[in-house]
Formats: C-alpha cells, structure tokens, sequence
C-alpha cells in the first residue's frame, strides 16, 4: 500500500498553479466580457436586515430560507428514519406480500428523478391530503392567535404552514426509500445467531426487533444513514419546486429582484456546504466516539 | 404430572432442508430431571433436532410435545415452551450491545415482565454461580470465550427454565477454557435441571449421562446408560465413532 504523503510535491505545485490560472482566466471573463457589476456589500443585509420600526434585527430572504431549510431537513429526516425503518424492516419481513410491496416502493422511487417524483407526490398526495384534512384553514387559525410563539419556532409562518408540511413529507417520502434500504443491509448484517438467541428466551417478534436486531442494526449502518441525512439535505432543494421557501426557492426570488446572479448563489452554495459539511464532521465525530 | 411422563417427546420426527433428510423418523422420549447427551458424526443431526425441540427449526413430520404443549403453528405455544426450555449455543450468542447483567435481565424484564431490580438480583445469583459476579458490568466482547459461554448458560437460567438445550457448547472454546464451562454444567446437573447435551466431550458425558444417544444420518442408531455405550457399544457405527473419538 501507497503511504499517503503529507508534503506536497513539484508536481502538485503545478497542479495547483494550473488551477489557479484556470479560476483567474474566469475571473478576468466574468468582470471583463461579462461585465458583471460585483456587488458584495449588499449580500449581508439580504441575510439581517435592521428592521427600522421594530428597532432590532431581523432575519432577511437568505436567512429565511435557510432556517427553513434546517426546519425542513430535521423534520424530513425524523419521518424518513421512522418510515425507512418500518420499509427496511418490511423488506426482511417473512410474508411475500409485504416484502413485495416494500421492494416496489424502493424500485419506484430509485428508478425515477426525484425532481419527477416530487411533483408526483406533491399534486397526487399532498394536494389532497393538505385540502381533506383542511390544514390551510387549521394554520391560518393558529397564524391569527396572539400566542402562536411555540408554534412559530417550531414551523416558521404559520401562514407557510401547509406548503412546508407538504414539503416535508415529500422530502421524506423520498428518501425513506434509501433509508430503507440502509437499514435493510444492517438488519441482514446482525446473524442470525442473535435472532436465535432472542427467540430462545422467549422474546416475541416486535421485542426480538426493538431490543436485539435494530439497536444493532442502526449502530452499525450510522455511517452510510449520516451520508444520506447529508443527501437529504441536499435534496431539499428540489421542494423548492413546488414553492416551499426554503433556501433554494428563497435565493431565486433574491436574484429576480436584485440581478446579483453570482454574489447570492455562492452565498447560497456556502450556506449549504457549511450546513452539510459542518454536520459530516459531527458524525464522524459521533462515530469515533461511539467506537472508543 | 407423574415423575415418569416423559416432559419432552419426539415422534416420528422428520425434517427436510430442501432435498435432504436431515431427520428421519426420530423417536426420544426424556423424563424430567434426566440428563442425555447426544453424539454422532458432524452432519447427523443431532443439532437439527434440538433445535427442533424450541422450535429454531420446524419439524415437518412427527410430533413434538414439551411439558405437555405441543409444537406446532401457535406462536403462543411455541413461546410459551421457549419460555421453559432454555438453550446454550456453539456461538453463545450473546447480545454485544448489552452489558453482561443486561443481557441476563433482558429475559426476564421483557418475556417474564418481571421488575428490573428483581431481574438484577436474579441475574447476580446466576453470574454467582457460573462463578462471574465480577464482570456483571462487562460487555460480551470484553470477556474470554469461557466466561462468555458461562453468562450465556446463566443468561438462559435466568428465564428459569424447566429444561436446558446445549448445541455443542464447547465446540468454539480454546481447549484451556473448556473444563470451566464443562464444570459449570456438571453443577448444573447436580440441581435436577432436564438436560440434553450435543457434544464431543465423553469425559462429560461419562460423568453426568443418564442416556447416551447415538445419531448417524438423521435416525437414532443406539440409546444406552453411559457404562455400556463406552464400553461395549451395540451398534458398529458407534462403535467406530468412539474409536475415533476416544483414540488420542
């Protein structure tokens, strides 16, 4: 095996000054040819805006949205762990017909773009769900009440209510298939001894799975399930579609109004990244944690 | 219950895994309190057929009655007699991500629904006498293959089952380790406890068999109290399993 050096070489010196050369030349295109107006200074009032008549700061397009994009993805991610726990058990399960209809569900929804499958489930889905089980008139009730404070920190404008709810379960139905299939390999990874050895005390099925198999199970797939919590992440950008506003959607209405093309989505990008990489560094820090 | 009922019986028992007979026509009958060993050649079933008894494997013929329940469809039942037969596995088995104390309680809390400090105490008394008390706070991985088959014989006593199953307990020791296992069985055996053994050990079984069972093929060749089956062995084939086994 190759020793990983932690110097760098001529050659990666060269490399990198290629590189650099390569980013100047679209610089010098951009502010040149393009004659694209940099205009920096304005982006952090688009994230705090002093708000004149309240007198203190308030969190502007950018910030928004991505405290929604925060809201969005933790919710996302709780109901696709708890739906992609249920598939994966569903797909070991020893009845043909649940396992059948699990592996349809995952089939479906690895083989078509999430973008499609999106507006599937937000015009055949949610729609209906959101309009027979009346949550717009419930929301807008709650968004008249004076005490709305624990509703607003959990769900933002309760006026956005539906739309984000609608977001949320998409994005989550999406992913609980990956989820599932995530946890299906960690159920199959535990042997079969174990099962053996619940069974043999006597343990019934649901307990068998609560208390033996899954804490297992999740331990072992908390690496590749942390991966696509950070995928999920990403994908929230995609609801945008369907009008949830969070970051993405946020960010394309600041560049309608305002023309800063580049200064608000490399704004946007980095919010992003720090989000995502920000909470790869945790779980790689859980993980060593959890090993020693 | 008269003490001659028999509290576990096989009738005509069969098992098929796909095109092979692992099982062919097994008749056994155990009384409480007796202690059987069973031997034979890697491949003859004898696993296959205690693990019938607790239903890790379904018989496809025959009949299997424990303590009066018979095993079939019934998930109560079947529960019910995993509840009263105990098992001890080649592997132990043991639960990694639980403590030691935790996997001894885990039976009791959740099958036995009995209160977690009564568990512990129960749990205390067995690692006491598998001789372990110290390691209660210990994780499986922690422990020497010895001690972990030792909390896996308590694990199972802590259901206080009426009988105990040993799937060739110290078949994944070290040798050192095996005589500590094999002489907490040995105490177990003293207490009455309805025993059956798969095992290669014969200084074990000489030592505490009620009957020697003798398998080959899937059937029951020879059923004989320990003195006459190691010295003079009706049939051939064990005849020439002992040779082989007895030889060094």
């Amino acid at each position: 095996m190759h020793k990983t050096r932690k110097r760098l070489h001529w050659l990666d010196w060269l490399i990198l000054a290629v590189l650099a050369g390569f980013v100047f030349v679209i610089w010098y295109r951009i502010s040149g040819t393009l004659n694209y107006k940099w205009q920096w200074e304005r982006i952090p009032n688009y994230i705090l805006r002093w708000d004149e008549e309240d007198g203190r700061w308030v969190a502007n397009l950018l910030l928004q949205g991505l405290i929604t994009t925060i809201r969005i993805s933790i919710y996302a991610s709780i109901l696709a762990l708890i739906l992609g726990t249920i598939l994966g058990i569903a797909r070991c399960a020893e009845n043909l017909a649940i396992r059948m209809l699990a592996r349809t569900y995952l089939e479906f929804l690895r083989n078509i773009p999430p973008v499609v499958v999106v507006f599937i489930f937000f015009f055949f889905l949610s729609e209906q769900f959101i309009t027979a089980l009346n949550i717009e008139g419930w929301a807008r009730g709650i968004a008249r009440q004076e005490n709305n404070g624990v509703w607003e920190f959990f769900f933002g404008d309760m006026r956005l209510f539906p739309s984000m709810i609608s977001g949320t379960i998409v994005l989550a139905l999406f992913e609980s298939a990956f989820v599932g299939e995530i946890v299906r390999a960690g159920i199959q990874s535990i042997p079969r001894g174990q099962r053996e050895a619940a069974r043999s005390i006597g343990m019934t099925w649901l307990d068998e799975m609560r208390f033996i198999i899954l804490p297992q199970a999740m331990r072992k797939v908390l690496p590749p399930l942390s991966n696509q919590f950070i995928s999920l992440i990403k994908d929230s950008s995609i609801i945008s579609l369907i009008s949830v506003q969070e970051l993405t959607y946020k960010t394309v209405e600041l560049v309608a109004s305002t023309r800063m093309i580049f200064e608000a989505w490399l704004t946007t990008a980095a919010f992003y990244f720090i989000l995502c990489f920000g909470l790869s560094l945790l779980f790689r820090r859980l993980e060593r944690e959890g090993r020693a | 219950m008269s003490d001659d009922a028999p509290i576990i019986e096989l009738r005509n028992v069969s098992k098929f895994f796909g095109p092979f007979q692992a099982l062919a026509g097994i008749n056994l009958s155990v009384v409480a309190g007796e202690r059987v060993v069973v031997c034979g050649p890697s491949g003859s079933g004898k696993s296959t057929m205690i693990r019938c008894i607790n239903r890790l494997e379904e018989h496809d013929q025959g009949s299997i009655t424990v303590d009066g329940i018979s095993l079939g469809e019934d998930t109560k039942d079947i529960r019910a007699v995993r509840q009263e037969v105990g098992m001890v596995f080649q592997q132990f088995n043991l639960f990694p991500h639980l403590t030691v104390l935790e996997n001894l309680t885990i039976g009791p809390i959740r099958v036995r629904k009995m209160e977690k400090a009564r568990a512990e105490s129960l749990a205390r008394n067995y690692l006491e006498r598998v001789h372990i008390p110290e390691q209660a706070g210990k994780y499986p991985a922690q422990l020497s293959g010895g001690q972990q088959q030792r909390v896996a014989i308590a694990r199972s006593l802590c259901m206080e089952p009426r009988i105990l199953l040993f799937d060739e307990p110290t078949s994944a020791l070290d040798p050192e380790m095996i005589n500590e296992v094999l002489d907490v069985m040995v105490e177990l055996a003293g207490t009455g406890m309805t025993m059956i053994v798969v095992t290669h050990e014969m200084g074990f079984a000489r030592k505490v068999a009620d009957r020697m069972v003798f398998m080959e093929a899937g059937r029951i060749v020879e059923v004989a109290p320990p003195s006459v089956f190691f010295t003079n062995p009706e049939s051939d084939r064990a005849r020439m399993f002992l040779d082989q086994i007895l030889e060094h």
